[in-house]
């Protein structure tokens, strides 16, 4: 079986389009001369703003939250039916949640959350799937053969199914979450990374290292490897998004382990559904927080991605 | 053609054998094996010592193995730890809703993707165009149970033009032939149980079909891009052709195939998407009962529906790539 995954855009291989001739003028770089496109984009740099955000409130979490992820400091607050909204108690601008956490408090300590499962998860995504990638579309042949087939199998199932499997044989638990999603992302950036290499094969400059009668080894790794890299990295700053939005749903659906009060933006999720007629800020702010964090690596990631595109480079 | 097609079923064999094998591998690896999974909190030694007699656990893998892939070949995926009954009965009764929610989902995502995304291409650098993009993008990053929750507060709890949850009222007497309770309603001609059932449908719709929706606007904006300036578009236009032929015959056709891939790669997305749309609205279809499955690691429904939904997935893609021969016959299967 054949997944076939969604051509890029503008990559249709009807329109025998003419393959630009990059010419490397010595001076600049693909990566500098992406860097310096990327800053000129006003798509890439809103993007940067509010991932630099991100990562500034994840870090200073401890500075910044009044109450720890799992103190309840306004529980005498709370009751069945009444939970205090946007400043309506003093100390607690957000309001308070249904077990008498501070909201603000819990939001942010819930980025650091989010940071700490979506860079370990998009980390183990990627050094797996670029081991693959790299003896698959390094060694090719036989080899290649059946890292593609197993590669298959795991995409024929959604990744977020693939990553519940994962979770149910770990256990529930943040670790377990980070693992799930991680491994769940391995197939996708082993294939992208076989494809890319493929595509480096045929490269002049890798018959001009064959020539010269460098090693196998060294040519994979110091010349098809690092040519190959542009849409791998495009791919992890698009999975850091995915990674958030996936490690919410799965805390969302019960798999996050840790306390119900755990300052989490999924599991705030969960536990504001029933109180969505009365208190409907506790769905919206941390809903809110994850879809801003998740357009912020997404603008980042396809601004990188057209940075990177040879098709707009001399742009 | 039919011989590749057979070609392609023949090639999904290996993949599902490997799947299986997987999921086999799985279970065995489940905390405590597989007897403590199945028993849950009731796992004693020796309840745990009768399950593993029981179900063959105690003999070699292979063996294990074999009689497992035999089992299921009869069609027989277990029985589910929760309810007790075989789990190929519990989705037959519970597709037909997920498929009801896909269907709408599905309809929404492209009876107004394309006609955006094809607005947005045609009028490129203005502001359709600007403003589909941004949709799109802020479709794309919104994850489905908040937008899921953000729609049953608006238009469920604040304006209560729709209702909550559930698929029916309960309190309609509907007669359900098919299950499919919107198609049951016209059926049986029972006018007010069909419109009651599409009213539960609009909203998970809505929500499900979101990011559907987001991808396929971009996909059908950059493809249309790439074809309108196609030298046969502008051949058609000097020919003095209609705006309508220029756009249905030249500039659609050619870019429906890339939009016909996505939309085929929208499924996995679409049953991931049901899991947690269905848990907001309380529907019950196949989510809805996976995510108690999750909860309660009732495995012989995980993997029964991992297996179920490897295949259907497998087969929309042959059928993706056989309407590409349908759509451009340039391209043979």
């Amino acid at each position: 079986m054949s997944t076939t995954l969604p051509p890029q855009p503008g990559g249709d291989t009807d329109v025998a389009a003419p393959v630009p001739v990059v010419r490397d003028t010595g001076g600049t770089s693909l990566w500098k001369d992406a860097f310096r496109r990327l800053r000129k984009n006003p798509q890439a740099i809103a993007g940067a703003v509010i991932v630099g955000l991100f990562l500034l409130v994840a870090v200073l979490a401890p500075v910044l939250a009044r109450y720890g992820g799992e103190e309840l400091p306004g529980r005498t607050y709370i009751t069945p039916t009444h939970i205090p909204g946007f400043g309506v108690v003093e100390g607690f601008p957000l309001g308070l949640d249904r077990f008498g956490g501070d909201l603000l408090s819990k939001l942010i300590w819930g980025a650091q959350a989010s940071l700490v499962i979506g860079v370990m998860s998009t980390a183990i995504g990627l050094a797996g799937g670029m081991l693959l990638g790299i003896i698959a579309g390094g060694i090719g042949g036989k080899v290649d053969n059946v890292i593609m087939r197993a590669v298959d199998i795991l995409l024929s199932v959604p990744n977020l199914l693939l990553a519940v499997s994962i979770a149910a044989i770990l256990g529930q638990g943040a670790f377990a979450v980070m693992i799930a999603i991680g491994v769940a992302q391995v197939p996708i950036f082993a294939r992208l990374l076989r494809s890319s290499m493929i595509s480096q094969r045929s490269a002049e400059y890798m018959l001009a290292a064959q020539t010269l009668g460098l090693s196998r080894g060294a040519i994979i790794m110091n010349h098809q490897l690092p040519n190959s890299l542009g849409p791998v990295i495009v791919q992890a700053t698009l999975t850091l998004a995915t990674a958030v939005i996936d490690a919410a749903a799965l805390s969302f659906l019960g798999l996050g382990g840790g306390r119900p009060q755990t300052a989490e933006w999924g599991r705030m999720l969960t536990y504001a559904q029933a109180e969505l007629g009365i208190a409907p800020q506790l769905a919206f702010l941390p809903g809110l927080c994850i879809a801003i964090t998740a357009l912020g690596f997404t603008l980042l990631g396809e601004s990188l991605r057209e940075a990177l595109d040879p098709k707009t480079r001399s742009k | 053609m039919l011989r590749v097609i057979g070609k392609r079923i023949a090639l999904l064999i290996p993949t599902l054998i490997g799947l299986s094998l997987l999921l086999f591998l799985w279970v065995r690896s489940l905390p405590g094996g597989p007897a403590t999974a199945l028993l849950g909190d009731r796992a004693t030694p020796d309840a745990v010592a009768r399950i593993n007699e029981l179900y063959g656990f105690d003999r070699p893998l292979i063996e294990q193995y074999f009689v497992y892939m035999g089992k299921l070949l009869q069609g027989d995926f277990g029985t589910s730890i929760l309810t007790g009954r075989p789990v190929l009965e519990e989705f037959g009764t519970r597709f037909p809703a997920t498929l009801e929610l896909t269907i709408v989902a599905l309809i929404f995502a492209v009876g107004i993707g394309i006609p955006l995304g094809y607005q947005a291409a045609k009028n490129y650098g203005k502001w359709p165009d600007h403003s589909s993009v941004v949709l799109s993008l802020i479709g794309i990053t919104v994850p489905v149970f908040f937008l899921a929750f953000i729609l049953k507060w608006l238009f469920a709890i604040k304006l209560p033009w729709f209702p909550t949850d559930g698929r029916q009222n309960p309190r309609i007497d509907a007669t359900h032939v098919t299950d499919f309770y919107v198609l049951d309603g016209i059926l049986t001609r029972e006018w007010d149980a069909a419109w009651d059932a599409f009213m539960h449908l609009v909203l998970p719709g809505i929500a499900l079909g979101t990011i559907p929706l987001a991808i396929i606007v971009r996909i059908t904006r950059a493809s249309v891009l790439e074809v309108q300036n196609a030298d046969y578009v502008r051949t058609a236009r000097a020919k003095g052709l209609q705006e309508k032929t220029i756009r249905n015959r030249f500039v659609l056709r050619n870019a429906m195939l890339p939009v016909t891939t996505t939309i085929g790669l929208q499924l996995g997305l679409l049953v991931s998407g049901a899991v947690l749309t269905e848990t907001v609205f309380a529907f019950s279809g196949i989510g809805r009962f996976l995510r108690d499955a999750i909860f309660n690691l009732d495995y012989p429904v995980l993997q029964g529906f991992i297996i179920f939904i490897a295949v259907i997935y497998s087969l929309i893609n042959l059928l993706v790539d056989v309407s590409y021969s349908v759509i451009d016959p340039r391209v043979r299967v």
